[in-house]
């Protein structure tokens, strides 16, 4: 593993899921990675620009990639479908010529390669990072129940991913574990939350979310960890209108797995995280 | 609430049909997936966590494009209530890339112009589009500010907008992106 990584945070982490982007930074220093945030870094086009137009889709990434590949050194992207786009974009455009031929027209900048893209899965995959979490951890997350839930974009399609373990996942249940918590075996790590329909129909997404939160608490969830913006902020911000619809009353803090990594490792400010959360996580924290 | 069965139901294709490979050969071409080696296992859709709402499932919309019927599947609702989430081309036994298909099928309805099935999520892709257009960069208030424009709907997600905005997590001011130029030209506007 680089010390030194190119750091691509995406809108959301500008934005709505600051907390990650804090944490992750967080995180990180602990751990002794440098992140240089990638200069100029424009937005991937998640969930939207694929629908449009499958041309830009590819060429919003790949100026990343460029950026990146200027910068010569490894691209992390926490954020779980820009890092789906990014790595969807990447092979793309090794594999097709006129794409590549298109986005030095269209961009107006040359396109290299050679980066590699990694999720927040990969970083916390390196048995190396792993060995420094749990050397590090100084306030074990003893009696802390979680339900890891994946999403999709961080392991599906595999062939673009190339997770191995894309029907299961098991890298944050490891993480929680090397934290001292217990993460509950559950079966629906990777559903959908339906992020990507929020704005358009709240009502399905409000049904998607009421699966995994009732599937979560009938495991023997306290909370659900995530490494994806959009599924964060789903279920942080929409499960109140989930469960008033369908007339149940789970309310589960809904945690950044850098959130509870930089928790259990004893970094001095989490209050400053915990204040962004709408299911408000202290009163369960308190309780460990 | 877990009552996934109305799966498929509303808007089921007619039963007898001539077939037209027209469509299926401008799909092809638009880039949409090999989609011939389908079999209609139904594991796509078995595995589709949208089917309760949809009218069209996966295997069907791919039978739909195979056989010609152009019209059923572009205002077919499934098409824009998919959410992407890949399970489906993760899962076919026959390397169909069905979420690839349906992004395909989106791209054709909004160049032909077919009035959408489902304008709010349509109005999230418009008011997203807008939003590189003018900054490179997505600000979600924003956001949320353009698709309220497009919708007309005032009042959703008011109370949630506040109770967000008081926690910090909505910043005030947007940041563009200095290399943007080509954005203008290359970000096409959705109607
Ligand atoms: S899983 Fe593949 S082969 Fe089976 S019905 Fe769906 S597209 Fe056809
Ligand atoms: S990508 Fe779309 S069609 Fe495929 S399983 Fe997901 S929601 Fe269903």
């Amino acid at each position: 593993m680089d010390q030194v990584l190119s750091y691509y945070p995406g809108c959301s982490l500008h934005g709505t899921a600051s907390e990650y982007d804090a944490s992750t930074r967080a995180v990180c220093e602990l751990l002794g990675i440098r992140l240089e945030e990638l200069e100029d870094w424009n937005c991937c086009g998640a969930s939207s620009a694929h629908a449009v137009d499958h041309e830009l889709s590819v060429l919003l990434p790949a100026r990343n990639i460029a950026l990146a590949a200027k910068a010569d050194k490894d691209l992390f992207i926490p954020c779980a479908a820009c890092y789906g786009r990014s790595k969807v974009a990447q092979a793309a455009m090794t594999e097709d010529a006129g794409l590549r031929a298109k986005f030095g027209e269209a961009v107006g900048m040359e396109y290299r390669d050679g980066v590699a893209i990694r999720s927040m899965l990969d970083l916390l995959a390196d048995p190396d990072v792993l060995q420094r979490i749990r050397a590090g951890v100084k306030r074990p997350l003893r009696g802390l129940k979680v339900a890891c839930y994946y999403g999709c974009l961080l392991v599906r399609p595999p062939k673009i991913t190339g997770a191995a373990d894309y029907e299961a996942p098991e890298t944050m249940d490891r993480v929680v574990e090397a934290l001292g918590g217990t993460a509950v075996p559950w079966s629906y790590k990777t559903d959908c939350c339906g992020g990507g329909l929020v704005l358009g129909r709240p009502d399905v997404v409000g049904r998607l979310i009421d699966r995994l939160m009732t599937r979560a608490v009938e495991a023997g969830a306290a909370a659900l960890v995530t490494a994806c913006p959009m599924c964060q902020g789903n279920l942080d911000t929409r499960q109140k209108d989930a469960a008033q619809a369908l007339g149940r009353d789970y309310q589960l803090p809904i945690f950044y797995i850098s959130e509870l990594i930089g928790l259990a490792m004893g970094h001095p400010k989490p209050e400053a995280w915990w204040k962004k959360h709408l299911v408000d996580p202290r009163p369960l924290l308190g309780t460990i | 609430m877990e009552q996934i069965a109305s799966a498929g139901g509303s808007a089921s294709p007619p039963t007898a049909v001539t077939p037209d490979p027209s469509f299926l050969r401008q799909v092809e071409k638009a880039g949409g997936a090999t989609i011939s080696p389908c079999f209609q296992c139904v594991k796509c859709s078995s595995g589709c966590p949208l089917t309760f709402v949809m009218d069209l499932l996966p295997n069907q919309v791919i039978r739909c494009v195979q056989v010609g019927l152009k019209e059923e599947v572009l205002r077919s609702d499934t098409i824009w209530l998919c959410a992407s989430c890949e399970t489906c081309t993760t899962r076919c036994p026959n390397g169909v890339d069905i979420a690839h298909l349906m992004d395909t099928l989106r791209q054709i309805a909004l160049r032909e112009n077919v009035t959408p099935s489902q304008p709010g999520i349509v109005a999230t892709h418009a008011a997203f589009l807008a939003e590189i257009r003018a900054r490179g960069r997505v600000h979600e208030m924003f956001l949320v500010a353009r698709h309220k424009l497009r919708t007309r709907n005032w009042t959703r997600d008011v109370a949630l907008g506040w109770e967000m905005f008081r926690r910090g997590k909505l910043k005030l001011l947007p940041k563009g992106v200095k290399g943007r130029k080509w954005l203008k030209e290359r970000v096409p506007r959705v109607n």
